[in-house]
C-alpha cells in the first residue's frame, strides 16, 4: 500500500519487517526519528521477537551488535556524524569478522564546526572500512535497500551502510510504497549464520593473525567485497521481480546515451539534477546522469562503461578529502584513466547548504564549456573568507 | 508544481502543518513533497517548513524559493523575517490574524483564537489548513480533515477538524456574498 509519510518511518517500518532480532542504538540528528520508532514497534510487539537495546554510546550500539551477530542474530543499528566516527574502531571489527549488521547512515555532516545538517563527510569517511556502502536516492529507495540489505549482508558475511541524506529524506514526507512482511517474508530467508558463538560449543573468533596471514585475511576481505559486484545487481532485480519497482543496483544512468556531457552524483541531489539536465536538454545539450548507487565495492568496470563515451564528466559530491580534493572524483578519474573524458570535480552541498537548480545551471554551462578545473566549490562565497587567507 | 511555504514559530506545528497539506494532497491523488527548514529547532524561534504538490512524481529537492502559496501561522513574523521573499505574482497568502489586513494578496484567519475555541490551546496549524483548502481550491477540504484524522487521536482529530471548518466557513464565505 502506498503511503504518505516521513522518511525515518519508512525505514523504520521496512526495517522492523525485516524482522532484526537485536537493534542497538544511540539517537543522534538526524537519524533519531529511525531509532525511535523501532524502539516503539519493539516495544508495542509489532516487531516481535526483538530485542531493543539502549546503549550508552554509538561505540556500545556498534560493540553490541557485532556481539548479537556472532551468537546468530540479525542485528540492525543507526547512526550518523560524530556517531557513526565514534563507532569506528568497531567498524573495522564488524568488516573484519565477516558479520552481516545493516546499519543506516543518516548522512551528516562532521564537526569542528558542529553542523547538524547533511552532507557526506560522514560515511565517506568510512568508505575503506569494509562495509559495503549503497547511496539511496529517495525514500522509496532507501527503505528498500534495508531489504536488500540484509540479503546481501547476510548472503556474503558482510556488513552494509545503507546511507541516506539526512533531513533530506529522513525528514522528508513523500510516498512511500511500504514492502508487506508477506513480500518480505518471501524475499528474505531467516539469517543462517555461518559460525555461531555458543558457550556449549566453544570457538574463537577474530584472534590474533601474525604477519605470516595477514595479507591473506586481507586479499580475502577484498576479494570478498568485490563478490559483492555481481550480488548486488542480481538481488535488485530479484527485488524487483518480487516488489514490482526498481531500487538499487550498482548505478543508475539518464539520457546518456548520446550524452557528450555526464553528470555523477550520488543521494537525493540526483533528483534534482535530473530536473536541471532535462532543462538543459531542451536548450539543446546532450547532456545525461549517472547516478552510482553503490560506491563500496567501487563498481570500476561499471563506471568506466557508462562514462566513457563522454567528453566531460562532473562529479558532484557531498563530501571532500581535505588536501586532495574529491572523493568520488578520485575514484572516477580511476575508472576512466586512459580515456580522454575530461573530469571536473564539484563540491556541494557541504553542512546542509542547499543544492539549487539555479546554481546547478550556472556550474553545468562552465562545465559544458569546459571552464571548470579540476575542483571547484559549488556557490563559494569568498566574501565570508578573510582577505589573504588563500 | 504548486509549491507552499509554512511560516511560524517552533511549538505551532509548522512542520506538522506541511506535512498534513501533503497528506491531504496525497489523499486527493497527487503527488505531495513536504520537508522542514531543517533548523536547530526551539520553541519561540521562527521555523519555516515546505510542500510541494504535482500531478506528476517530484524529484526536486531545493529549498522552496518562489512559493505559489504561503500560510503564516504568525503575524509578528511579519517584522522579523521577509516572509514574502520570491512570492510569485498573484500569489495567494493565509495569514493568522484576528484584523484585516490592507495588502490585497493576504486572507486574514484568526486562526488562533479559533483554535482556542475547539481545542482550548493556541494552535493554529489545522484551521490555517482549512483556510488554505478554501482560499485556493488546491486541495479538497475532506482530505485535510482526513488528514488531520490519520495524524491526531479521536478527540484531538475532532477539535482540530472544527477548527478548519470553522476556518473554511470563513474564507468561502465572502466568496459566495
Amino acid at each position: 500500500m502506498r503511503r504518505q509519510l516521513e522518511g525515518s518511518r519508512a525505514v523504520a517500518e521496512t526495517v522492523a519487517r525485516c524482522r532484526p532480532e537485536v537493534i542497538a542504538a544511540y539517537p543522534i540528528s538526524p537519524q533519531t526519528h529511525i531509532v525511535e520508532a523501532l524502539s516503539q514497534l519493539t516495544k508495542t510487539g509489532e516487531l516481535e521477537p526483538c530485542e531493543f537495546i539502549n546503549v550508552e554510546s554509538e561505540f556500545a550500539a556498534m560493540s553490541v551488535a557485532i556481539g548479537a551477530s556472532a551468537t546468530g542474530a540479525r542485528a540492525y543499528t543507526a547512526t550518523a556524524s560524530q556517531g557513526l566516527l565514534f563507532m569506528v574502531e568497531a567498524l573495522y571489527n564488524a568488516s573484519g569478522l565477516g558479520l552481516p549488521i545493516v546499519m543506516t547512515v543518516a548522512n551528516r555532516a562532521i564537526g569542528a564546526p558542529i553542523n547538524i545538517w547533511n552532507d557526506h563527510s560522514d560515511s565517506m569517511s568510512q568508505r575503506d572500512s569494509g562495509w559495503i556502502q549503497l547511496y539511496a536516492e529517495t525514500n522509496q529507495e532507501a527503505a528498500d535497500l534495508h531489504v536488500q540489505a540484509f540479503r546481501l549482508a547476510e548472503e556474503l558475511s558482510l556488513p552494509v551502510m545503507v546511507c541516506m541524506d539526512g533531513f533530506i529524506l529522513t525528514h522528508a514526507v513523500e510516498e512511500v510504497e511500504l514492502p508487506t512482511r508477506e513480500q518480505v517474508d518471501a524475499y528474505l530467508p531467516p539469517f543462517v549464520p555461518r559460525q555461531v558463538l555458543d558457550p556449549d560449543e566453544p570457538m574463537t573468533i577474530g584472534a590474533m593473525v601474525g604477519p605470516e596471514a595477514f595479507t591473506e585475511v586481507k586479499y580475502l576481505m577484498h576479494a570478498k567485497q568485490m563478490r559483492a559486484l555481481e550480488a548486488i545487481p542480481r538481488i535488485a532485480s530479484e527485488f524487483e521481480h518480487e516488489f514490482g519497482r526498481s531500487s538499487g543496483g550498482l548505478l543508475r544512468t539518464y539520457r546518456t546515451e548520446d550524452a557528450d556531457t555526464v553528470v555523477l552524483a550520488l543521494g537525493s541531489v540526483l533528483g534534482t539534477i535530473e530536473d536541471v539536465v532535462d532543462e538543459l536538454r531542451e536548450q539543446g545539450e546532450r547532456i545525461g546522469v549517472v547516478g552510482l548507487k553503490c560506491f563500496r565495492p567501487y563498481p570500476l568496470d561499471e563506471v568506466r562503461a557508462a562514462l566513457g563515451h563522454a567528453r566531460r564528466v562532473v562529479v558532484i559530491e557531498k563530501a571532500f578529502a581535505v588536501g586532495v580534493g574529491g572523493i568520488v572524483g578520485q575514484n572516477v578519474r580511476l575508472a576512466l584513466s586512459g580515456l580522454p573524458a575530461a573530469v571536473y570535480g564539484v563540491i556541494a552541498g557541504l553542512g546542509g547548504r542547499p543544492i539549487t537548480k539555479a546554481s546547478l545551471h550556472r556550474v553545468l554551462r562552465e562545465g559544458i564549456d569546459d571552464r571548470l578545473g579540476h575542483l571547484t566549490f559549488l556557490d563559494l562565497d569568498l566574501d565570508r573568507v578573510p582577505a589573504g587567507a588563500t | 508544481m504548486f509549491q507552499v511555504r509554512i511560516h511560524g514559530r517552533g511549538g505551532q506545528g509548522v512542520v506538522t502543518a506541511a506535512e498534513l497539506l501533503s497528506v491531504a494532497a496525497f489523499l486527493d491523488g497527487r503527488h505531495a513533497q513536504a520537508f522542514p527548514s531543517f533548523g536547530s529547532e526551539r520553541t519561540g524561534a521562527p521555523v519555516v517548513a515546505f510542500c510541494r504538490i504535482d500531478e506528476r512524481p517530484i524529484r526536486l529537492r531545493e529549498p522552496i524559493l518562489a512559493p505559489d502559496a504561503l500560510i503564516v501561522q504568525d503575524p509578528t513574523l511579519l517584522h522579523h523575517v521577509d516572509v514574502f521573499a520570491g512570492l510569485v505574482p498573484g500569489g495567494y497568502v493565509v495569514l493568522n490574524s484576528s484584523r484585516a489586513v490592507a495588502d490585497p494578496r493576504v486572507v486574514t484567519v484568526p486562526a488562533t483564537d479559533l483554535a482556542r475555541e475547539h481545542l482550548g490551546r493556541p494552535l493554529p496549524n489545522a484551521a490555517l489548513l482549512g483556510a488554505f483548502a478554501a482560499l485556493c481550491g488546491l486541495i479538497t477540504f475532506d482530505s485535510v480533515a482526513a488528514a488531520i484524522r490519520e495524524r491526531f487521536p479521536a478527540r484531538l482529530a475532532e477539535a482540530n477538524v472544527g477548527a478548519a471548518t470553522a476556518a473554511f466557513a470563513l474564507v468561502e464565505e465572502p466568496a459566495h456574498a
